[in-house]
């Protein structure tokens, strides 16, 4: 009882078990009473993350067809420098990279949420359901011509929050676990594909190529009218994700424990996929469907972070990440044409989804 | 200092501590833990009808009976998993489902069967996990905490695997991780669904002198489904014994698990003796063959 087990806990190498061994630090402030853990790999990994999200979204606005020195672009973010370029980059390159950045962030803690909340990788709102809803309504505004008062944003966002309400609906009976949301996501996630599909093999010529590029993920052409709900959006929703994420850890560990341990486990539950599938309904309305981001993104952050659950504020920013490179590969990848982002993020996302199910099926626990 | 309920062996610390409140290891009154007029369903399949159980306190109740019977059920309505469809739980006079969930986690804890950790949780954050009814967002390693967690792990010995992932522990040692995590909550009632289901026989009894432990030094009161009747009688103070979502008979292990309740209750025919380590009623089933003729028979060929 005496030997003193806080050094050991503290200070003690990796075993060499495991490369996940979690090792913490903590902290406690006899005024105000604040206390808690942290991981400094984890507290490492958003610093680089953020690091390499900043470089690439100025990278990004660097670049087009008026090349701008990296310097010049950071100092037009500012506000000073040449007029022109600081038109060039606050009026016409800066709502595609905000779009991009606040996007992905979107897309990872969405994801993230997801993921954690059903005990389960393939959870993410893009297996499920959401987005393939999103995409539905935003053909059917474009074929059907419904988009003249609503717009292609809205009728995403409609579109991703009516398939939610149907996915957990369907899903609840006697509470919801998440298999069922799983099983009953991919049925949704189907349905709403053939209505996609059905919509685009009607359209005309000129509305299936409009609704094809929307169904992609496109950065092309943002402009600040899609910037601004999505900040808006992202300013309430972040905060509470990052709030949600300390009852995301204990329920976690199951539905009985969650609630043995004093979590209001369905509560917790409808407030966390409502966080989720705003991120992923104003993300998925700004930028399109974007593929694989927010499958991979937690994933990826969650590996690198040694945690065993995807950290919420690492998966943001690997979501930023993939979808800034993404935009930037697309962009330069064939010259003279700008393929949309989503393309090179679904080659990049389709292999690590596979990974992903020889993994689950190798350990023998899909969920 | 005031009287203690039971002795105790160095825990009486944490109780006069100001600043550890909610880690009051040692209760200094009992929980009143109670059922009554108890009907619980699932959809329409109604599992127990009208039943009333005290739980006395600071002690260890075994609920055992037959696969089906209603026990885990109940179990999961004392930890109000599982919401009455008449009658009601009672902690201290108050209803279950009036009390509000955190503070009814910290003085009620549940371990459900074969919980599952996610890969790669590491034994101190799941034990840390159990703190979570004393935490808020800006303050989750208090001294209490720190104190709570290092004494859960020092209780079940899981100190040296504590960065450890749980998912890479054998049977035994992942069960008392899960146990720890129970520990650390520190609630005065403990409620365990089988907490040797998949152990071998050495990690079983490792399991249950733990929960002893925990009831002998630090007054817990323990309520536990168990599936050995002999471990039961051995490991409990109060048995109950349930049959179709009834109870049939409870008490003393010496009254309560006699030849004829285990004849009504497993529908098995058995001879009661005693466990020559601890004294208490040791069932020897009957079964349909290997009785009596055969233990002439072995006499009969060694002549």
């Amino acid at each position: 009882m005496t030997h003193s087990k806080t050094t050991a806990l503290k200070t003690r190498p990796d075993t060499g078990s495991s490369s996940r061994s979690s090792h913490f630090r903590t902290y406690r402030l006899a005024f105000p009473p604040v206390s808690g853990v942290f991981r400094p790999r984890l507290v490492a990994l958003c610093a680089v993350l953020a690091a390499g999200a900043f470089l690439l979204f100025c990278w990004g606005l660097s670049m087009g067809d008026y090349p701008i020195a990296f310097a010049d672009v950071v100092r037009a973010l500012v506000g000073s420098g040449d007029p022109g370029t600081v038109l060039v980059v606050e009026e016409l390159r800066l709502p595609r990279a905000l779009v991009g950045l606040l996007a992905g962030t979107a897309f990872g803690v969405s994801g993230a949420l997801f993921q954690t909340m059903t005990r389960n990788p393939l959870a993410s709102p893009d297996m499920i359901g959401l987005t393939q809803g999103a995409g539905a309504a935003v053909v059917a505004g474009i074929v059907l011509g419904w988009d003249g008062g609503l717009g292609t944003q809205t009728l995403g966002l409609f579109g991703a929050l009516a398939t939610a309400l149907i996915v957990y609906l369907l899903a609840w009976r006697r509470g919801t676990t998440g298999y069922r949301i799983i099983l009953v996501g991919i049925g949704v996630a189907w349905i709403c594909t053939s209505v996609t599909d059905y919509l685009v093999a009607k359209g005309g010529r000129f509305q299936a190529q409009a609704a094809l590029g929307w169904l992609v993920g496109n950065l092309n052409g943002r402009t600040w009218d899609q910037v601004g709900p999505l900040a808006i959006a992202l300013a309430v929703l972040l905060p509470t994700a990052l709030l949600l994420g300390r009852l995301l850890r204990t329920l976690q560990l199951g539905n009985d424990v969650a609630t043995g341990l004093g979590t209001r486990v369905q509560p917790v539950r409808l407030a966390i996929l409502l966080t989720g599938v705003g991120l992923i309904a104003f993300a998925t309305a700004s930028a399109g469907p974007v593929a694989f981001v927010a499958l991979a993104a937690p994933q990826i952050a969650q590996r690198l972070a040694g945690t065993a659950w995807p950290p919420t504020v690492a998966s943001g920013l690997t979501g930023a990440l993939v979808v800034l490179g993404g935009d930037l590969i697309a962009r330069t990848l064939v010259s003279g044409t700008e393929l949309p982002v989503g393309i090179v993020t679904g080659v990049l996302g389709a292999p690590v989804l596979l990974w992903l199910l020889a993994r689950a099926n190798r350990a023998g626990s899909g969920g | 200092m005031p009287a203690e309920p039971r002795s105790t062996d160095g825990t009486s610390a944490d109780r006069t501590s100001a600043d550890v409140p909610s880690t009051d290891r040692v209760p200094t009154t009992y929980p009143d833990l109670r059922a009554s007029g108890l009907r619980l369903a699932y959809d329409n399949r109604l599992v127990v009808d009208g039943l009333d159980l005290a739980v006395p306190p600071g002690r260890i109740t075994a609920i055992v009976g037959a696969n089906a019977c209603g026990k885990s059920t109940l179990l999961r309505a004392l930890a109000r998993l599982l919401a009455p469809r008449e009658g009601a739980v009672h902690l201290d006079g108050r209803a279950l489902q009036s009390i509000p969930s955190r503070e009814l986690a910290q003085r009620l804890g549940i371990l459900p069967q074969s919980p599952v950790a996610p890969e790669g949780l590491t034994v101190i954050d799941l034990v840390n996990r159990g703190r979570s009814p004393h935490q808020t967002w800006w303050r989750q390693w208090s001294k209490a905490d720190e104190q709570a967690v290092h004494q859960a792990l020092d209780a079940t010995n899981m100190t040296d695997l504590a960065d450890r992932p749980v998912d890479e522990l054998s049977g035994g040692q992942r069960q008392r991780a899960w146990i720890a995590m129970a520990v650390a909550q520190g609630t005065p009632v403990l409620l365990l669904d089988e907490p040797t289901t998949y152990l071998d026989l050495a990690h079983q009894i490792d399991v249950l002198d733990l929960i002893t432990d925990l009831n002998r030094r630090e007054h817990r009161t323990v309520v536990m489904v168990l599936h050995d009747l002999n471990q039961a009688c051995r490991y409990a103070d109060h048995v109950v014994a349930m049959k179709s979502g009834r109870i049939v008979a409870e008490g003393n292990p010496a009254e309560v698990i006699t030849a004829e309740t285990v004849e009504d209750v497993f529908d098995l025919s058995c001879q009661i003796t005693l466990d020559p380590v601890s004294g208490t009623p040791l069932v020897i089933p009957m079964g349909r063959h290997h009785g009596a003729p055969s233990v002439e028979a072995a006499v009969r060929t060694a002549d």
